[in-house]
């Protein structure tokens, strides 16, 4: 019913048991993901410190996201005598099980040449390399974002304290707005590929000129990097946890297993939205292909199966780091600061460039000349941009002379 | 199996709009209305309306509530009611009358158009037909923006003064005393 699959065309024993097995890969996956990436994390920016950063654990000290867990877990669970304890013990699931729920919609490999759609035979049977391709699709990440807000704004309300409630305002005021620019990015890009399943989406994305960074014409994908890095509450947008003003944000009162939850959410969340970039822009598991003269390479790694997963674990390297590089690299913004750059100028921006597409899209399926839609289009989005920054500019002025803040 | 998720479903719906009434704490009552809400949306996949059940999530569970706490949380009155004190002393038996009369039209409209609801529509004949995974939305679309785009569009020019008419009043010259945390709460109320 929810899924459509070419697994799911006749249900019977061997279809049930590799649902499961795909459930239970998928979700060690995440949580493996989840703990490289938080040493990643703090090996790249120790290196970007002149740091030595986690060394003792393991070699490399590549086990000392689970000596933290361990740690985490026999430590004493607290519950503020203000809170209140029903919705305190609720946050930290509603910010986990959104972040997992995301993982499952992302095909994490599979083989799209020839036609086959991305399914692979694995015990006899073709499959996706994906948990479920619901026909919603990706508007099951705009759906499952908007209920990670819930756990992050009741966890700070819930504790009973003034910091971590302005903390889970803050937090939750951010990833509402960034929502926004968030969609009509998307919406540029399900223009182009015309599904809304993220099978389709990467099924679309054949070759360079096709991956929709490029199809859409790079501005969504920057607009997207940048409000999905507000959705994340990361650097430079992590406002949320600015320690100097409200010690440690939202969930300053958790502890223990609760605190580690919401930990948790928060790398996974950072995993499966680089995941969802790779997605949406990068072709997912396609390969990188190019025939340029006598070069080309038809991105076939030899590797049977695994070839669309190596792509895509290589691609979602370059934004794991890129989200590491950011945080070492960025300052924090204001919070006016914020507001701004998301109402303003991503939201105008990311509708103005739908429009853009969209123009583009009637003039091809009517055969009018592209080039006179595309300069018409720009110049109208052009006046419109300069009544914009003109509105901008006068409420400015307005608010400076009655004294408001900012 | 249908019989099964709808089960479910409604127990999730009536379980969530008692919730939303007896609760006597704000917050808790919010978190009824989603229980609620997301009972609607599962209604919604049983009958193959994947992009409503969707729309569902995002625009009310995602966004409606969410201003609803805020209201909640920034206007402190997150605290569980007293239910001794009525403020307005006809209000309760008026929501009998009103809930009991509300009730009665619905199971008459039930009883009259008995024979009715067993009919199919004529609008979207079945929410998964043609096209295969994007049918739903290609339906939704073809009939919002082809058979009713000014309807559409009046029904978005609607919204777009209504917030402009909000703004309009929320904001008032800083002369008359408004203290600026209140005009500030204030606009987010208003923007509800």
């Amino acid at each position: 019913m929810l899924a459509i699959d070419v697994l799911l065309d006749k249900i019977d024993l061997t279809a049930v048991l590799i649902v499961l097995f795909k459930v239970v890969v998928v979700f060690i996956i995440g949580l493996v993901a989840t703990m490289f990436m938080v040493w990643f994390e703090r090996k790249i920016i120790s290196g970007m410190q002149n740091r030595i950063g986690p060394n003792k654990a393991g070699p490399f000290g590549i086990l000392q996201t689970l000596a933290d867990g361990i740690k985490l877990f026999f430590k004493e669970d607290l519950l503020p005598d203000r809170a209140d304890r029903f919705v305190f013990r609720l946050a930290p699931f509603l910010a986990f099980v959104p972040a997992f729920l995301v993982w499952s919609i992302i095909p994490l490999g599979g083989d799209f040449t020839n036609g086959k759609g991305g399914a692979i035979k694995i015990f006899g049977r073709y499959t996706l390399v994906q948990l479920a391709d619901p026909p919603i699709g990706v508007l099951l990440l705009l759906a499952l974002s908007g209920i990670a807000v819930y756990g992050i704004m009741l966890a700070g309300w819930s504790s009973g304290s003034k910091y971590p409630l302005l903390g889970s305002v803050r937090a939750s005021a951010q990833m509402v707005s960034y929502e926004a620019a968030l969609g009509l990015s998307i919406a540029a890009v399900l223009l182009v590929a015309g599904t809304l399943s993220t099978n389709g989406i990467v099924a679309v994305q054949t070759s360079l000129s096709k991956w929709h960074v490029v199809a859409t014409g790079v501005v969504p994908f920057v607009i997207f990097l940048i409000a999905a890095t507000a959705e994340l509450n990361r650097p430079p947008f992590d406002l949320v946890e600015a320690e100097q003003e409200l010690v440690g944000g939202f969930n300053t009162e958790y502890s223990s297993l609760r605190f580690a939850l919401f930990f948790l959410a928060e790398f996974m969340n950072t995993v499966t939205m680089s995941a969802v970039i790779v997605t949406l822009f990068f072709g997912g598991p396609q390969p990188l292909k190019f025939e340029q003269g006598s070069l080309h390479f038809n991105g076939n790694l030899h590797l049977g199966v695994l070839n669309g997963t190596v792509w895509f674990i290589a691609k979602l390297f370059v934004f794991l780091y890129i989200y590491v590089w950011f945080r070492a690299t960025l300052p924090r913004l204001r919070y006016d600061q914020l507001m701004n750059l998301g109402w303003k100028v991503l939201i105008p921006a990311s509708l103005g460039w739908f429009m853009l597409l969209a123009a583009q899209r009637v003039a091809t399926d009517n055969n009018w000349n592209k080039w006179a839609v595309s300069i018409i289009s720009i110049a109208i989005l052009g006046v419109c941009g300069l009544l914009l920054m003109a509105a901008t500019r006068a409420s400015a002025k307005n608010r400076e002379r009655e004294g408001a803040m900012f | 199996m249908q019989l099964f998720v709808f089960i479910c479903a409604a127990a999730m719906i009536l379980g969530g709009a008692v919730g939303v009434i007896l609760r006597s704490h704000p917050v808790h009552a919010a978190l009824s209305l989603i229980l609620t809400l997301f009972g609607v949306a599962v209604l919604f996949v049983a009958q193959n309306a994947h992009f409503l059940a969707a729309v569902q999530v995002i625009v009310y569970a995602g966004a409606i509530v969410v201003l609803f706490l805020f209201v909640i949380m920034l206007l402190g009155v997150d605290k569980a009611d007293s239910l001794r004190i009525d403020p307005v002393k006809v209000q309760r038996p008026l929501a009998a009358v009103v809930g009991v009369g509300l009730m009665g039209l619905i199971g008459a409209a039930i009883v009259q158009g008995r024979s009715t609801l067993a009919q199919r529509g004529t609008g979207i004949d079945t929410a998964s037909g043609g096209a295969g995974r994007d049918s739903n939305i290609r339906q939704l679309a073809t009939d919002l923006f082809s058979n009713h785009v000014f309807a559409f569009e009046i029904t978005s020019v609607l919204l777009v003064i209504a917030v402009v008419g909000t703004v309009l009043l929320a904001r008032r010259p800083r002369s008359s005393g408004a203290s600026d945390g209140e005009s500030v709460i204030r606009q987010n109320s208003g923007a509800k």
